[in-house]
């Protein structure tokens, strides 16, 4: 198996969503946790794509946000290149930092405005202090021709490129601290297909050429299956499935995983017959106990309810389904160590 | 040929501003045929919700009708009294909007606002008009109609929201419901739900649905036809399955092939270069020339116009002149 860059295990983030002191003693409320993330493992190889999907709430980006460092996480690990990340050393922190580097949705937000786009694309290599003087500029020029733009581009503000233009701009500030890794948040959700396909082919092109390692995080499976290798799928905090690519869409093995890929429109108007999808994603603050997926779920049994499945080695992956292991038909299944 | 639904002819709309007029809508003309479902797909900005704002006669000012008709069953209604309009959208013209807030008063609760739409736009009782909001509430799959139906817009999920609104949009029975972006803000799995109700509940009681989307799986399995705007000019428009499998014009063309599908092989999407432009940098002759890979001299002078092609369909671009393809040919 090809080397681990990234390993995330028992990754668990919670938010107290509780209302103030004052109004729990009036109202008589406990503290009110919400589960964000809950007991996620992966692991993401050396130049794979590794995705997320999941719809709205699912906790897509909170497992970004702890995997380069911009939240804590309540419970579990986070190893990268067999390092473990620890949240209270900045100096090891630091070194580990350099390597990787993360690209937003919203690529307006995460642009400062009142930032020339030179500066903005040179931040990291000052704040590794990778290079200076004129160097500094010659290596921004380069970056954005890297990704596509000029280097006379430099001299301008981020509000006089298109959306598109902004995510290229993201992405050379992204390069710029020469990372192994990027967590790639929904990188296209804000832009129009034709601009995302630009954008989809220089994130592969890029990662041909530096030999990167995504993590991509998106709600469009089309989008996920054509960037990725593996894709993990989220519901409700958890990883309910996770797959190669290509099969997953050919044999899901999670009832979830099945009931999201019929709801996707079909372009190619195969008239392929699709169970119709019914229900929406519960509350997360009191998600429904046992398999947070029972009360949708159209296979749905006794034990669901009761106990959280455990994830099982599938052809494809892993699963976390009671079906795997108590369906006759199925072949016998190992749990995932 | 029956007298479509509606007509749209030569529709041009213009925001004055301080830099000079710009245009949002350039001649933009297509038909909906009774009980027929049109699909309106584009990028962003390129005037598809202008289009449905300008048929139900809520184009914000400064922006205005400049030039072209619109027709309702053979009655002209681009140019009526305001309030006319007023009468003529609720009744006759249903609106399904992005955001379900926008559609839904949240200071009243779903019953009132449903029965209210109904005894404003039909003749029947107050007892009446609660019996067939419950109906129709039913109808769109909220669970326990006649409890929920006292609640407030708030009170549902974002999914249940706009299943209300399309009842609302239904509930005095128009002839034609615009739904612009329906699905947009929701998840996919309730997106999928929420289209199938829409579409079901407009073929059952034969109205038209102009159904305004840049989500071209949308389309795909929901319209009839499809019309695809590009910087506020119609490139193409024909049946679904026509432009989606054998687009023509080269914008319809490179949009498809940019799009990832579920089936799919290859490694690389189809790309445009560049970026759809804005209003005010149009460029003159055909507005996709600069990012068109099959461009000719003509494209940069003179504006292809909307010509019919075999199969009902329209495309404007200069590859498909018939006065050209016959000294070609
Ligand atoms: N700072 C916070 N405080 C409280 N709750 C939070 C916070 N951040 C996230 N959450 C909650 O955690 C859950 C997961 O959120 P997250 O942003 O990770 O979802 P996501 O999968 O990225 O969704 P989207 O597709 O909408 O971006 C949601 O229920 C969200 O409301
Ligand atoms: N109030 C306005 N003033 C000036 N331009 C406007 C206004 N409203 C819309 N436009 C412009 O009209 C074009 C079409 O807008 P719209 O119909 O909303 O696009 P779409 O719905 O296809 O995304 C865009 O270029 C937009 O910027
Ligand atoms: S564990 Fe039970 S409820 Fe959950 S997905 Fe499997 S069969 Fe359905
Ligand atoms: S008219 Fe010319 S520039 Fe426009 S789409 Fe056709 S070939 Fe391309
Ligand atoms: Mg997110
Ligand atoms: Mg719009």
């Amino acid at each position: 198996m090809a080397d681990v860059l990234l390993s995330v295990k028992g990754l668990t983030r919670r938010f107290d969503v509780s209302k103030p002191w004052l109004n729990r003693v009036i109202e008589r409320e406990d503290r009110q946790f919400l589960t964000a993330n809950d007991d996620v493992s992966f692991e993401i190889r050396k130049g794979e794509t590794f995705a997320l999907v999941g719809e709205s709430g699912s906790g897509k980006s909170t497992i970004a946000k702890m995997i380069v460092g911009l939240l804590e996480p309540s419970a579990g690990e986070i190893r990268f290149d067999g390092q473990a990340m620890d949240f209270n050393s900045g100096a090891a922190m630091r070194k580990l930092r350099r390597r990787f580097q993360m690209i937003f949705q919203d690529p307006f937000a995460s642009l400062n405005p009142r930032w020339r786009v030179g500066d903005i694309i040179a931040e990291p290599i000052h704040t590794f202090g990778l290079l200076t003087g004129a160097a500094v500029r010659q290596e921004v020029g380069r970056l954005l021709e890297v990704v596509g733009l000029s280097a006379a581009d430099a001299a301008k503000f981020p509000h006089e490129f298109s959306g598109g233009q902004r995510q290229r701009i993201a992405i050379a500030r992204a390069l710029s601290s020469r990372p192994e890794f990027i967590v790639c948040d929904e990188p296209t959700s804000a832009l129009d297909v034709s601009v995302q396909a630009q954008i989809l082919n220089l994130m592969r092109d890029l990662q041909d050429e530096f030999g990167l390692t995504y993590l991509l995080i998106s709600h469009d499976l089309s989008v996920v299956r054509h960037m990725s290798n593996r894709i993990g799928v989220l519901y409700l905090g958890r990883l309910v499935e996770i797959a190669d690519a290509k099969q997953l869409f050919v044999e899901p093995q999670h009832p979830y995983t099945r009931m999201l890929l019929d709801a996707v429109p079909d372009l190619a108007l195969s008239g392929r017959r699709r169970t119709p999808v019914t229900g929406e994603i519960p509350n997360p603050i009191n998600p429904p106990p046992g398999c947070a997926f029972h009360p949708r779920c159209p296979h749905v049994m006794d034990i669901c309810r009761q106990v959280v499945p455990a994830p099982m080695t599938t052809t494809s992956g892993q699963a976390a389904c009671h079906l795997l292991t108590q369906d006759d038909r199925m072949q016998a299944r190992e749990p995932v160590a | 040929m029956p007298e479509p639904l509606l007509s749209v002819r030569d529709l041009v709309v213009e925001f004055p501003t301080r830099r000079g007029v710009l245009r949002a809508l350039d001649k933009v003309s297509f038909d909906i045929a009774e009980g027929e479902v049109l699909g309106m797909v584009g990028e962003s900005g390129a005037g598809k919700s202008l289009t449905g704002a300008a048929i139900i006669g809520l184009l914000e000012p400064p922006g205005r009708i400049a030039g072209g008709e619109i027709w309702l069953r053979g009655e002209r209604i681009d140019n009526l009294a305001r309030e006319k309009m007023r009468r003529i959208r609720g009744r006759r013209i249903g609106m399904v909007f992005q955001d379900p807030l926008t559609s839904l008063n949240p200071l009243y609760t779903v019953a009132e606002q449903l029965t209210e739409t109904i005894r404003t736009h039909i003749d029947v009782s107050e007892k009446e008009a609660r019996k067939r909001a419950i109906a129709l509430l039913d109808r769109v799959g909220i669970p326990a109609a006649s409890r929920r139906i006292d609640d407030y817009p708030h009170h549902f999920s974002g999914g249940m929201r706009q299943r209300v609104v399309i009842a609302l949009a239904l509930a005095a029975e128009p002839e034609l419901v615009i739904a612009d972006e329906p699905t947009t803000a929701l998840d996919v799995s309730v997106q999928a739900q929420i289209i199938d109700v829409l579409k079901e509940i407009c073929a059952e009681r034969g109205a038209s649905v102009m159904l305004i989307t840049h989500d071209m799986g949308v389309i795909a399995e929901t319209a009839d036809r499809v019309a695809v705007l590009y910087a506020g000019r119609l490139a193409e428009i024909g049946p679904v399955r026509d432009v989606i499998q054998a687009a023509e014009h080269p914008y319809t063309v490179g949009l498809m092939g940019s799009i990832p599908t579920l089936t799919q092989t290859a490694d690389r999407l189809t790309q445009i270069p560049g970026a759809m432009p804005r209003l005010n940098a149009i460029p003159t002759g055909c507005a996709f020339n600069p990012r068109c890979t099959r461009v000719m001299d003509r494209c940069r002078i003179d504006r292809p116009e909307l010509a019919a092609r075999p199969g009902g369909r329209q495309v404007s671009c200069w590859l498909y002149d018939t006065a050209m393809e016959a000294a070609d040919g």
